[in-house]
């Protein structure tokens, strides 16, 4: 269950419309390492999640996605739309334009649809933690490729809150891989422990036979 | 309207810290100087969201909401951002 706030995380502004930064932009939205594929990915990877902290993590990153889908979204549609069909094709979105008109469509930069075989679940906690890890930092290099296509100073504002934001989440999900290294650690250990117990407590092997 | 926004943007900044701090306490459960950090937080945020209310209209479909369902309406969504 979900509630919604009517409200951004945290403030946009937009000074002028900027057709190409929006069709740059548009694949933190529906791109590979954008906001869409973040929040599904982590929402999903929930249920088979075994460690209970690793769970809320992935539960309260997801929602805070989200978050960040709807500031994404409010950049673009703001960027675009008082654009008139032959200014979206001078700036190379004749082809947005033409499937879509002024609304948002889950793409990439170069507008392939977005794909749920950008995302993995391999129920393994491992395996999946260390895919979040590495999709915080491709998020994180996709804003800092962006930062560098633009000059407009609210763009970067927000573009560098959200970079900072993949930095952040990219920490709590290796400490939440530490926890999970540990306890798999741990349970190793007593296994080991408890089969060399079994064998010393065992009188019928003789001390040549366990050190074979 | 200037000091709606301050008082806005008063609330997005703690409602951030509050969920920085909630990210952090679920790799840090037993950490007791985050907890009453969060429940400071969570105090001044109690007090300051009627009050944003009051300027922006309902910010959750609440009880403020139910009083007021006009305004949930009516009032910009978060995307119809003041601007050029």
């Amino acid at each position: 269950m979900w509630i919604y706030e009517k409200k951004l995380e945290r403030p946009i502004r937009i000074d002028r419309p900027d057709l190409r930064m929006a069709k740059f932009l548009i694949t933190q939205y529906g791109g590979p390492d954008g906001e869409l594929s973040a929040a599904l990915r982590y929402l999903n990877q929930r249920y088979t999640m075994p460690d209970k902290r690793a769970q809320a993590l992935l539960t309260d990153i997801g929602t805070e996605e989200l978050g960040h889908l709807e500031m994404i979204a409010t950049m673009v549609y703001n960027l675009v739309k008082d654009a008139t069909p032959e200014q979206m094709k001078l700036a190379g979105l004749g082809a947005q334009f033409a499937e879509h008109n002024h609304a948002l469509f889950y793409t990439d930069a170069n507008g392939n649809p977005w794909t749920a075989s950008y995302i993995q679940a391999k129920g393994d906690p491992i395996t999946d933690l260390v895919e979040d890890i590495a999709a915080e930092e491709k998020a994180r290099s996709t804003y800092q490729n962006l930062i560098q296509l633009t000059d407009d100073q609210g763009l970067i504002d927000t573009l560098k809150f959200l970079r900072e934001r993949e930095v952040v989440h990219s920490q709590r999900f290796r400490e939440a891989l530490y926890l999970v290294r540990a306890d798999q650690n741990k349970l190793v250990n007593q296994q080991e422990n408890q089969q060399s117990r079994e064998i010393f407590q065992d009188t019928s092997f003789t001390p040549t036979e366990i050190l074979e | 309207m200037e000091k709606a926004n301050k008082m806005m943007y008063r609330l997005q900044e703690l409602q951030f810290a509050a969920l920085e701090l909630i990210l952090f306490l679920d790799t840090h459960p037993y950490d007791q100087h985050i907890q009453h950090q969060i429940s400071q937080i969570e105090n001044q945020i109690t007090l300051l969201i009627p009050k944003v209310e009051k300027y922006y209209g309902p910010l959750t479909y609440d009880d403020f909401a139910r009083e007021n369902p006009l305004r949930w309406i009516e009032e910009p969504w978060p995307w119809e951002i003041a601007n050029y």
